[in-house]
C-alpha cells in the first residue's frame, strides 16, 4: 500500500502519456526506487545502448517511504545509462520533488525516445501531459522553476529540470529540483537533454493515492527513528551545525583529503573552506557565509547549507542576481571546487556552486576537472592560449571563469564539460585522470582509506562514495572501527554497507540517516508501511540482488574486471606527506577477497550459484 | 489555561512534518496539499515561515458565515468548522484577513485549524521547536527570556 501501483510512461518520440500497473512482484524483489527502477531499466534497454540515443531510457522513481512522515522520507532517484560512465547511472535527490509525485499517484516516470522538439511534462495528479518547451530551453533551471509557477498559476508546483549544462550535453550534467537540490552524479541530465525534455513540473493532491500498511506500528517506529537520529552526535548535533562539511577538517587531519587533483593527501588551506570557516565572519562585510541550515522534504537533520555571499566579491559583484540566499557547498562540492584543485576562496566555491545548481552539472565531477585540467597546464601540457586563461592551481579566478563556460558550453568549458576521463584522454595522459570508470573521485583519498580505495575500484556507477561508504568504519567508527590502512575484514564490511546502501537507496529515504540508524532502525519503518514481510535478512537480500543486477548490467554493456581498477596513481604513487604517508592502495589485496565475498567468479562475474540464490 | 500555537520561524528548516502530521491528522493521508498548515519559503531570504490560524478572538470568518457553521471550541478557543452545517459559500475565506481558512473542493466544505482538540500534531511533530503550543497569554515569555539574557547587570566584570 505503501506503493501508488501506478507507473506512469511518456514516450517522447510519439508524445505520449500512457498508465501502467506497477509491476509488484518487482516491488516486492527490489523494494522501490534504485533497486525498482534498475529492473524496469535493466528488463526493458539494451545494455550496450549509447546513453545519449534514443534507446536509452531515463527512469524518475520513488521509493514506499517518499511521501510518508519517516524521517527524510522525500528522496527520489533518476536511473538510466550514464554517459559519464556507460555503465548504469543512479542518482538521488532530495528536496520536496520526489514526494510531490508521489502525492500525484506515481511511483514512477519512465521516459523512453526523444521528443524531436523541447518539452516538459506537467502531472497534475492523475493527468499528465507533454507541453512545448521552446520558451524555456536555453535557461536555467531556476529561470524554469520561477516561470513553470508562473506560467500554471501555482507556486505549489514542484519542478525538476535541466539546465544549460543539461541542453549542451556535459557529460556530468545533473538534473536540479527545488532550485539547489539535484540527482546530480553521472551524467544523468545530459540523458534528459538528449531527449530533449527540459523539465517535470508536478502538483499532487491526491488523498488516496498510498497509505502505509499498519499506521500505528508506522508511527511507533517512525517516532523511535526520529528520536534516535536527535540522540545522535553526528545527525542530531553535528550534520545540522555544520553540515556535511563537519568533514573538512577531520578528513584533512587523517591525512586523506586528495588535494590538487590527487598529489596531495592535505590541503593546507583546509579549514578556510571547511565548516567551521563557513560560519565565520568575512573580514570583507563582517558576516558569515553560512545563513542557516535547511531540511529536505521530512528530514529531521536539516544537513543543508544555506549561504549568502559577499556582495562585493569579484564574482558577483555586479550580479545582484547572486547576492540572495541559495544552496551552498557541501563537503564534497567544497572539496572538488577547493581542495581538489587548490582554491581556497571560500566565496568563489560558492559562487561556482551557485552555477551548478544553476545551470544543472556535478560540482564534483566539475570541480575534479578543472583539477586535472590544472595539472595538466602545470606540466606544460595546456597552455593559456589553449585554455583562454591562466590555469595556475589555486586559481579563484580561473576556477570562477571555467564554472561560468562550462554551464553554457562556452570555450575551454566545452572541454571542461567531457569530464577528466575524456580531457586527460584528449591531452594524451590518461593516467592523470583521477576517475574510475570514467566518473571523478569524490572527497576521500582512497590510499588514506583502504575501504574507499577498494568501495571506488567497485561501485557500480564509477567512482563514488555513496555506495558503500566506507569513511563510517574508517573515520568514524560506525558500526565498528577500522584502521584506515587495514585491508582485513574491509571486502566484508564493503559488501555490507553496499547491499545496505542500495536497501535505503530502494525505500525512499536519506543514507545520512546511516550515520545513526542501523538495519534494526530502518525495518520496523519498511515493516509497517509496506505490504509483506520484510525481515532484515529479505532486505539484506534486497540489497545484494540490486547490486547484482547492477553489476550484470554493467557487465552486459561492455564493462568488466579490468574497469574495477584504480588510477595508477592511486595504486603506485605513495601519499608523500602526513598521517598516511607512504600509503597506497592495496587493491590486489582487496579485490580478489571481494569477488569471493560477493559469490562472483575471479572474473567478477556473479556465479550461476549466486544468481540462483538471489533469484536474478 | 488555555494555550495557543506559537511558531518560530527561525527554527524552521523547512521540513514540513507539520503539513504532512496536520494532514495524517485531518485527512488520514500524507497529503500536504490538505494540510491546514503552510510552510513558506523565501528563498533569497533563507527563511522558512510556517503559518497557520491564529484563532482571533472576534474571528472574522465566524461572524462572517451566514450558516453559523464555525463555533468557538470554549474549551482550548479554536474556531471550529461545523461540517454538516458548512454549506461550502466560501464567504469565510473573504472574510479572513490572513488567508488561513481555505475551501477543500473534494468535501465542498471549508477547513481550518482547529487545534486538534487541544493536542495540535504539527506542534507534536516539528522536530525543531519551531512550532510550539504555549500558555496562551505568555506567547511572548521565550522572547522576553532572550532579551533578558542580554541585560547587562555589573558591566564591570565583562
Amino acid at each position: 500500500m505503501a506503493w501508488t501501483k501506478k507507473v506512469l510512461r511518456v514516450n517522447l518520440t510519439a508524445g505520449t502519456c500512457t498508465t501502467e500497473p506497477l509491476n509488484q512482484q518487482w516491488a516486492q524483489d527490489y523494494l522501490g526506487q534504485r533497486g525498482l527502477a534498475t529492473k524496469y531499466l535493466c528488463s526493458e534497454i539494451d545494455p550496450k545502448v549509447d546513453p545519449l540515443a534514443e534507446g536509452n531510457k531515463l527512469i524518475f522513481v520513488t521509493g514506499p517511504l517518499t511521501g510518508t512522515m519517516a524521517a527524510t522520507g522525500g528522496r527520489y532517484s533518476v536511473v538510466t545509462k550514464g554517459p559519464l560512465t556507460g555503465a548504469i547511472a543512479c542518482s538521488n535527490s532530495g528536496g520536496y520533488f520526489g514526494a510531490e509525485l508521489k502525492f500525484a499517484g506515481w511511483d514512477m516516470v519512465i521516459f523512453e525516445g526523444r521528443s524531436a522538439k523541447p518539452v516538459y511534462l506537467l502531472i497534475i495528479d492523475g493527468k499528465a501531459e507533454l507541453l512545448d518547451a521552446s520558451h524555456l530551453w536555453g535557461k536555467t533551471t531556476w529561470h524554469t522553476e520561477e516561470t513553470l509557477k508562473k506560467q500554471h498559476q501555482d507556486p505549489q508546483i514542484r519542478v525538476a529540470s535541466i539546465g544549460r549544462a543539461g541542453e549542451s550535453g556535459v557529460m556530468y550534467a545533473g538534473i536540479v529540483n527545488d532550485l539547489h537540490r539535484a540527482a546530480g552524479r553521472s551524467g544523468v541530465g545530459a540523458v534528459m537533454g538528449s531527449k530533449n525534455l527540459k523539465a517535470v513540473a508536478v502538483r499532487g493532491t491526491l488523498t488516496d493515492a498510498y497509505q502505509v500498511a499498519n499506521p500505528e506500528a508506522f508511527f511507533t517506529a517512525v517516532d523511535a527513528g526520529k528520536a534516535v537520529l536527535a540522540a545522535n552526535g553526528v545527525t542530531g548535533v553535528g550534520l545540522p551545525t555544520y553540515g556535511t562539511q563537519v568533514l573538512m577538517n577531520i578528513i584533512n587531519e587523517l591525512g586523506a583529503l586528495p588535494s590538487y587533483n590527487h598529489r596531495e593527501a592535505q590541503f593546507e588551506s583546509a579549514n578556510a573552506i571547511g565548516g567551521e570557516a563557513m560560519h565565520e565572519k568575512r573580514p570583507t562585510d563582517g558576516k558569515p557565509n553560512l545563513v542557516k541550515n535547511g531540511a529536505c522534504f521530512g528530514c529531521t537533520i536539516a544537513c543543508g547549507r544555506i549561504s549568502r555571499m559577499d556582495p562585493n566579491h569579484f564574482s558577483v559583484k555586479d550580479k545582484p542576481q547572486y547576492h540572495g540566499a541559495s544552496g551552498g557547498v557541501e563537503y564534497e562540492a567544497a572539496w572538488a571546487l577547493g581542495a581538489a584543485n587548490g582554491v581556497s576562496d571560500l566565496e568563489a566555491l560558492t559562487y561556482a556552486n551557485f552555477l551548478c545548481n544553476e545551470d544543472g552539472y556535478d560540482p564534483i565531477s566539475f570541480g575534479a576537472t578543472v583539477g586535472a585540467a590544472m595539472e595538466l597546464y602545470d606540466l606544460g601540457i595546456l597552455t593559456e592560449a589553449e585554455v583562454g586563461l591562466k590555469l595556475t592551481w589555486g586559481s579563484a579566478e580561473a576556477l570562477v571563469k571555467l564554472a561560468e563556460w562550462t554551464a553554457v558550453g562556452e570555450g575551454f568549458g566545452k572541454i571542461i564539460g567531457l569530464g577528466s576521463k575524456r580531457l586527460c584522454a584528449k591531452y594524451g595522459r590518461p593516467e592523470l585522470s583521477m576517475t574510475v570508470k570514467g566518473q571523478e573521485f569524490p572527497a576521500y583519498d582512497g590510499r588514506g582509506l583502504q575501504g574507499m580505495g577498494l568501495e571506488y575500484a567497485t561501485s557500480n556507477r564509477g567512482a563514488c562514495h555513496v555506495r558503500g561508504y566506507m569513511v563510517s568504519p574508517e573515520v568514524l567508527g560506525i558500526p565498528v572501527k577500522m584502521e584506515p590502512q587495514a585491508t582485513e575484514g574491509k571486502p566484508a564490511m564493503l559488501k555490507a554497507f553496499q547491499d545496505l546502501t542500495a536497501v535505503v537507496d530502494s525505500a525512499g529515504i536519506c543514507l545520512f540517516t546511516t550515520f545513526a540508524w542501523g538495519l534494526q532502525d530502518i525495518q520496523p519503518q519498511i515493516q509497517a508501511a509496506c505490504e509483506g514481510d520484510w525481515s532484515e535478512e529479505r532486505l539484506l537480500l534486497v540489497g545484494e540482488r540490486i547490486w547484482n543486477l547492477e553489476r550484470e548490467f554493467n557487465l552486459g554493456a561492455g564493462l568488466s574486471k579490468k574497469d574495477d581498477t584504480l588510477p595508477p596513481r592511486l595504486l603506485t604513487e605513495a601519499i608523500k606527506t602526513g598521517p598516511q604517508k607512504g600509503a597506497v592502495c592495496h587493491l590486489d589485496k582487496m579485490l580478489p577477497e571481494y569477488y569471493e565475498v560477493r559469490g562472483w567468479s575471479a572474473e567478477g562475474v556473479p556465479t550461476a550459484a549466486t544468481r540462483t540464490r538471489l533469484s536474478l | 489555561m488555555q494555550k495557543s500555537l506559537h511558531i518560530d520561524p527561525n527554527k524552521c528548516t523547512g521540513c514540513l512534518q507539520c503539513e504532512m502530521a496536520c494532514s495524517w491528522e485531518n485527512h488520514r493521508s500524507f497529503t500536504i496539499a490538505k494540510s491546514r498548515i503552510k510552510v513558506f519559503s523565501f528563498h533569497e531570504a533563507a527563511r522558512f515561515v510556517p503559518y497557520t490560524c491564529t484563532q482571533c478572538d472576534e474571528a472574522w470568518c465566524m461572524m462572517a458565515c451566514p450558516t453559523e457553521a464555525i463555533k468557538l471550541d470554549p474549551v482550548t478557543g479554536a474556531k471550529i468548522v461545523l461540517d454538516p452545517t458548512c454549506v461550502g459559500c466560501k464567504v469565510c475565506t473573504i472574510a479572513c484577513p490572513f488567508g488561513t481558512i481555505n475551501y477543500v473542493a473534494s468535501s465542498g466544505k471549508v477547513q481550518k485549524c482547529d487545534l486538534c482538540g487541544g493536542a495540535p500534531a504539527c506542534a507534536k511533530a516539528c522536530p525543531t521547536g519551531a512550532i510550539t503550543f504555549v500558555d496562551a497569554d505568555w506567547t511572548g515569555l521565550e522572547k522576553m527570556r532572550q532579551w533578558a539574557d542580554k541585560t547587562d547587570t555589573n558591566p564591570a566584570t565583562v
